[in-house]
């Protein structure tokens, strides 16, 4: 903590004080909503208004009211759901491994990134539950519970009960380590709020920070706390998509039989989670005016992160094409074959130019610090990013070992109706964490600005010497 | 609660002068109640003399009876209770059992340590805090010191102790 570099960019501009911080980020909790953001709120409260009537419509009538057919059994769900959950990754990569690694950039970006992790796995969870078409009895389908039919239990070696376990316990894990964050920043916002008499502020931030009073002994305690809270998501991050990615390599499908499966969707989880992080900031900074805090050296690196992941997501769909030739199994053969030249080459050739050229381009310094350039291809990878699940499921199924039931998945309004459901609930839940929480983690930052500030000052300094 | 508590708040900008303090304050013989800072001081909780938190234990303890519940629960469930034939393999085999159980050990570690530690902390929804000073969740560092415990020295006393080891403000406060 104590070592600062030179040769680095200050991480907080324009010359913040400790006070500053708590300013600058407190007041948009305290203040009216801005009619930018009720516009915001009432598209998005639009989109999930209809994506509820299209949920009701599946819950009532089931899941026929989907376009599967009986060789495509998996679609837009499966491929919305690993969609979702690696959005989700990059929250956790940047709050607990660059903790691990001491990477303190991370701070101002970490509680907006920990936000989306929680909303898109909830957006994740939707599909499985959703599947199962009786919500209600599928806490007893996937809970090894006691029930009445022996009790018959749930089957653990199957990778889509790991799945139940991992998602459950990374959300969980998620939310318990990014409310740990927040409890210092409620006490900044109810401590203001005394200030300003505004007793019922006062009482509710004071509730939602458990009573914390700063003490150095629960600091110490925290940040132990914190560190191990790190220590155990980093493996909790990779085993989830991992197995996430087991839900496909244990089968014996082709094109899903892979064992390179399991690094290869955790680059990709981080690639596009990462992406939907600078979709998300880009905004956030502008609309929330964070420019001082979110910079662009904030989003320069995080787009070195996406040349990073996205270069081993091309490798990975280089490395798969060739071992299908060079296996030998004509039906591994033909599954890539059908992928690059069958009737869905569109959505092949769509992932290929979005996740593997795309993110090349961040090699040139000017488009890397560009807002425009980095907002537009962080879309662009997060479209691909869905082509990409796209691709592995549905081509991998629409033409089976009987040429006699090949056939194309078309979605209906209820696929698309309830991936605009999740959308809906994404943004509505990521507008509600913007006004009323700090989205910038206010007492991670305060530990920095004097380092920040100092190095600003001593260069000013320096310069005069020499003027 | 406890009634009529007396205390003298040394109010500090800066966490370097803070720390010199604390040190200072320690060795003319005085006893800090604690120290309230808007961000953890690194360092702080050496200078005061606290000994190193014993969480990660109980989080090592937790998470092993995570792993233990889970492995438990598998085998007796698969091996015994109602065993399974699926694609001809052993009833409890070990390996896709590890999933499962390392879930277990994260989440019961997590949601036991993080428990553990607002059980240690007295941290409730429904408590408000001995507030001393405002600003400490502000900009402001706070060295509480508490006059019963230091019967010897008058407030006066403190207060110049105070001043003199960097203290920008020096403030009563009376619960």
């Amino acid at each position: 903590m104590q070592v600062t570099s030179v040769v680095r960019d200050p991480l907080v501009t324009g010359g913040k004080t400790v006070h500053d911080v708590s300013h600058d980020i407190s007041r948009q909790v305290e203040g009216k909503p801005t009619k930018l953001w009720w516009t915001a709120m009432a598209v998005s409260l639009a989109v999930l208004a209809y994506g509820f009537y299209c949920v009701c419509v599946l819950l009532w009538n089931g899941i026929g009211m989907w376009g599967l057919n009986k060789t495509v059994g998996w679609a837009w769900d499966i491929t919305n759901f690993v969609w979702w959950v690696g959005i989700g990754h990059a929250g956790t990569l940047i709050s607990a491994i660059l903790l691990l690694f001491r990477q303190r950039w991370r701070m101002s970006i970490n509680r907006a990134a920990e936000a989306m992790t929680i909303f898109a796995v909830i957006c994740a969870a939707t599909f499985p539950l959703m599947h199962m078409g009786r919500l209600w009895l599928g806490f007893y389908w996937a809970l090894p519970l006691p029930n009445a039919f022996g009790s018959l239990w749930v089957n653990f070696n199957s990778p889509l009960l790991w799945d139940v376990f991992a998602i459950s316990t990374y959300f969980t894990v998620s939310l318990v380590f990014w409310y740990m964050g927040l409890i210092p920043d409620f006490a900044v916002i109810r401590d203001r709020a005394v200030v300003q008499g505004n007793k019922v502020r006062a009482s509710v931030y004071n509730a939602l920070s458990f009573g914390w009073q700063g003490g150095a002994k629960t600091w110490m305690r925290y940040e132990s706390v914190a560190l191990i809270l790190a220590g155990l998501s980093t493996p909790l991050v990779l085993s989830v998509h991992t197995i996430v990615s087991m839900d496909f390599a244990t089968s014996v499908i082709p094109g899903w039989h892979t064992t390179i499966f399991p690094p290869y969707f955790v680059a990709g989880a981080i690639f596009s989670g990462f992406a939907m992080v600078l979709t998300l900031l880009l905004v956030t900074r502008k609309v929330f005016k964070l420019e001082d805090y979110i910079t662009i050296y904030h989003i320069e690196l995080m787009n070195i992160i996406i040349i990073v992941t996205g270069s081993i997501v091309g490798i990975a769909y280089i490395t798969e094409l060739f071992i299908s030739w060079y296996s030998g199994v004509e039906y591994e053969g033909y599954a890539f074959f059908n992928r690059v030249q069958g009737p869905y080459a569109w959505a092949y050739w769509s992932m290929m130019t979005c996740n593997v050229i795309s993110p090349q381009l961040f090699w040139v310094k000017k488009i890397r610090t560009s807002l425009v350039a980095t907002f537009v291809l962080s879309i662009v990878v997060n479209i691909g990013m869905w082509f990409e699940r796209f691709v592995i499921i549905v081509t991998s199924l629409h033409r089976d070992y009987i040429p006699s039931s090949w056939t194309m998945f078309h979605p209906t309004m209820y696929d698309i109706g309830e991936y605009l459901f999740t959308f809906g609930f994404f943004f509505t839940a990521f507008l509600l964490f913007a006004k009323f929480f700090p989205v910038i983690n206010m007492a991670e930052v305060k530990s920095i600005v004097k380092a920040t500030s100092e190095k600003v000052s001593h260069s000013d300094s320096h310069h005069d010497s020499h003027a | 609660m406890d009634a009529d508590k007396h205390f003298v708040t040394g109010v500090f900008d800066d966490e370097d002068v803070l720390l010199k303090a604390v040190k200072k304050v320690r060795d003319s013989g005085v006893k800090i109640h604690e120290v309230y800072s808007p961000f953890p001081v690194h360092g702080l909780d050496e200078v005061l003399g606290y000994k190193r938190t014993r969480l990660p234990i109980a989080a090592f303890l937790f998470g092993m009876t995570g792993t233990s519940l889970a492995l438990i629960m598998q085998i007796w469930m698969l091996g015994y209770d109602w065993p399974m034939i699926i694609g001809g393999k052993n009833f409890a085999s070990l390996p896709p059992f590890i999933p499962v159980t390392f879930e277990m050990t994260v989440l019961l570690g997590a949601l036991g340590m993080v428990a553990t530690f607002l059980i240690i902390s007295d941290m409730k929804p429904y408590k408000w805090p001995r507030q001393f000073d405002l600003r400490s969740t502000d900009d402001k560092h706070i060295m509480a010191i508490d006059l019963s415990h230091n019967g010897s020295k008058s407030k006066d006393e403190l207060s110049r102790i105070l001043k003199d080891s960097g203290a920008s403000e020096v403030n009563e406060k009376n619960f």
